[in-house]
């Protein structure tokens, strides 16, 4: 086995067990903290993958910001395993035939992309790198881009609208 | 020397490299405690600590020692595995951030070539952001799992105020980035050597002054250093978020900040300030009468005086600024630094549209 | 100023001097703003400081000089012979205002002549430094120039009991025994003495 593989089975491992252990720690504190090991076991695959921007990326804005603020509001709500409300029966079931049938839909289209076949660009490819990766993004999905950007902007001007005082 | 297909020297060298700039960074540290508080009491008609051996010399020591045997107190009802996690992990990132920071240029040992580099990777400027947004969790989860009303105040002051700064800081860099055209920080630095006067006129510092100016703003607030340092906020919060610990925990926490200083001028004297760059000096000019070694040195120590200054400056405005308010500090960050930092962006922008084709 | 002005000066106090500033409440313009060149005024004034002669005492080695009316710690006189002054007359207890010192009186044997100066002496005599007030009116009450105020504080102690001064703690040192202690314990008396007769006439 060479160093990669290592890495890579190494960090599914984590990825995976992290995932586990957020979704069945009782403590929303612990959730979010095994979330954030995700965040890291998945940036490490990305940089497996030689897209050391994109790893980078998912570490500011994921694990530091977004994961920052679910702290903020988890601890000012002063949610801990005593104050976890009771569900009942069907809620859990309802939630567990939702999922359900969101992995059932992920795994199918799993089964019907190319990415079995073509298998991953190791450590040779390039484009998850900055230069790369911009050139794509303002040539080829340079609508895409712009457009996102729109949403993002109508999402903080709403945010300002809510909290203007009158 | 192989070993699962990786070169064992170069790990080798990596980790000696390693092990070096982290005891150094531990070394100034403790040191920088001592400059802390001379440089108070000289600021304040004193003198400073000076009874530990000759002009103080030995009370980092001592305080190390009273730290090291003081009594560990983990409260009842605090979480306790966050609570140990919480210094941890301030250390760490303290730690890790030096990785990306060159430190000269190189070294001909044993007739290797050794880069005064842990790492240069092409994401180095971004890799320093992500380990800071990581640090935040340092103080959150410290904070938090103290169970104590102040420490959580000052936990969330602590880190909205990082993320606030952060984004501030980022838009005055990308005007840097613009420049550079690229993110590696020893690319950087060798854009930075080729300027007039050996290298002086070429630091960042002149072509981006009001980039430079946002960037150290933020860079004291990223630190929790005065003005900005609400989450340990003595006279409103007790002692912010280490109020309950005590012993090494309350150490690592102490000591986090200060390395977090040291990498933060290290960082700063690396983007705008030519990072080894000596100054009136052409370092290949140099290199063939001296010697590439001692040129490599040289460099190192430029680096380390550079740093020093910083952190002169760190503490000069630590004993003549007060504190800012909570809204002052939001405002500054939201309201103008950001704005500013767009603007610079901007100019920057057309500038470059216009003259450098 | 009347009290029947605005509602505002009814409660201004009196100005106790003419230095008080009007404060400008005047909103800052762009410069002050800025805050940059303030900020920058103010490291200059700490850079300067740096500079300035340091206000530190460094104790152990330095000490700052007392007053010449300063009143510390008591001290039982002997004349040059060596005998004890003192002869419990009581003037002293009964001057103090904190009533700080007590006495034993005890009559002089045959061949004790060396040791005691008058027929009485004191064979207990405590001051409580604690309850001591330091006032010098037991020196002024004192007819045979018995009990001094030196030019030492009470040392720090861990009982309350250590700050009840006996004799041995109070009595100067003997002239045959220990001529040096005695003639330095001597100096710092008439020193003071001098110091006193001085600050009366003047």
């Amino acid at each position: 086995m060479s160093t990669t593989e290592i890495l890579f089975w190494f960090l599914s491992a984590l990825a995976i067990l992290s995932a586990l252990m957020m979704v069945t720690s009782r403590n929303p504190v612990h959730s979010v903290l095994w979330l954030i090991l995700v965040f890291f076991a998945i940036s490490g695959h990305y940089i497996l993958m030689n897209a050391q921007f994109l790893a980078i990326v998912n570490m500011i804005v994921y694990a530091g910001a977004i994961m920052v603020l679910f702290l903020f509001v988890i601890m000012l709500m002063n949610m801990n395993a005593d104050t976890e409300p009771q569900k009942n029966k069907w809620m859990k079931m309802a939630g567990a035939v939702a999922s359900g049938s969101l992995m059932l839909v992920l795994v199918a289209a799993l089964r019907d992309t190319e990415l079995r076949s073509k298998g991953l660009e190791g450590a040779e490819g390039s484009i998850g790198l900055i230069s790369q990766l911009g050139k794509v993004l303002f040539t080829d999905y340079v609508v895409a881009f712009e457009l996102s950007s729109v949403l993002f902007l109508s999402a903080m001007v709403g945010a300002v609208l809510i909290g203007k005082k009158n | 020397m192989h070993l699962l297909s990786v070169d064992m020297t170069i790990f080798l060298e990596k980790l000696t490299m390693i092990a070096i700039v982290v005891f150094a960074l531990l070394g100034i540290a403790l040191y920088t405690t001592l400059a802390e508080r001379k440089v108070a009491g000289v600021m304040q008609d004193r003198h400073g600590p000076n009874r530990a051996g000759p002009f103080g010399l030995l009370q980092p020591l001592a305080d190390g020692l009273k730290l090291f045997f003081k009594e560990e107190i983990i409260p009842l009802s605090s979480n306790r595995v966050l609570f140990i996690l919480g210094p941890f992990i301030a250390m760490f990132t303290a730690l890790i951030t030096s990785a990306v920071i060159p430190w000269g240029s190189s070294l001909e040992l044993f007739g290797r070539k050794v880069d005064l580099t842990i790492a240069d990777p092409n994401i180095g400027v971004l890799y320093v952001f992500a380990v800071v947004s990581i640090g935040v969790f340092g103080i959150m989860i410290g904070g938090w799992a103290s169970n104590n009303k102040f420490s959580l105040l000052a936990a969330i002051r602590g880190a909205s105020q990082i993320i606030s700064y952060e984004l501030a800081m980022g838009l005055s860099l990308i005007a840097l980035l613009m420049i550079t055209g690229t993110m590696s920080l020893g690319e950087i630095v060798k854009a930075q050597m080729n300027g007039a006067w050996g290298g002086f006129l070429g630091w960042n510092v002149f072509v981006q002054p009001l980039g430079f100016l946002i960037f150290l703003v933020c860079v004291f607030a990223e630190c929790n250093r005065t003005p900005f340092d609400l989450p340990e906020a003595e006279s409103e919060l007790n002692m912010g978020y280490h109020q309950e610990y005590s012993s090494l925990k309350l150490g690592f926490f102490l000591f986090s900040e200060y390395i977090n200083m040291i990498v933060s001028s290290a960082v700063m004297a690396t983007l705008f300030f030519g990072g080894y760059d000596i100054p009136f000096v052409n370092e290949t000019h140099l290199g063939e009468t001296l010697g590439n070694n001692l040129v490599a040195i040289l460099g190192v120590l430029m680096l380390l005086a550079k740093i020093v200054f910083f952190l002169f400056l760190f503490m000069w405005v630590r004993w003549t600024i007060p504190r800012f308010r909570y809204d002052q500090l939001m405002e500054l960050g939201w309201k103008k630094l950001i704005p500013l930092a767009l603007f610079n962006m901007l100019i920057t922008g057309i500038v470059i549209l216009l003259f450098d084709k | 100023m009347p009290a029947c002005g605005g509602d505002l000066k009814r409660y201004m106090m009196q100005p106790l001097t003419n230095r008080a500033k009007v404060l400008d409440l005047k909103p800052l313009n762009f410069m002050e703003r800025l805050y940059l060149p303030n900020i920058m005024n103010g490291m200059w004034i700490t850079l300067r400081h740096i500079f300035k002669k340091k206000a530190t005492i460094q104790y152990p080695e330095e000490k700052r000089p007392f007053s010449p009316v300063f009143r510390g710690l008591h001290v039982l006189n002997r004349d040059e012979e060596g005998r004890e002054r003192c002869t419990a007359c009581g003037l002293c207890a009964v001057a103090c205002p904190a009533e700080a010192i007590t006495m034993e009186a005890a009559e002089r044997m045959k061949g004790e002549e060396h040791l005691y100066r008058e027929e009485k002496y004191a064979a207990r005599y405590e001051i409580n430094m604690l309850r001591c007030i330091f006032c010098g009116l037991c020196e002024e009450a004192c007819p045979k120039d018995a009990i001094y105020l030196s030019e030492t504080f009470a040392p720090a102690n861990f009982t309350r009991k250590g700050f009840i001064y006996g004799k041995p703690d109070l009595l100067i040192p003997d002239p045959k025994n220990e001529p040096g202690d005695f003639s330095l314990a001597k100096g710092q008396i008439e020193d003071r003495k001098e110091k006193v007769r001085k600050d009366v006439t003047a």
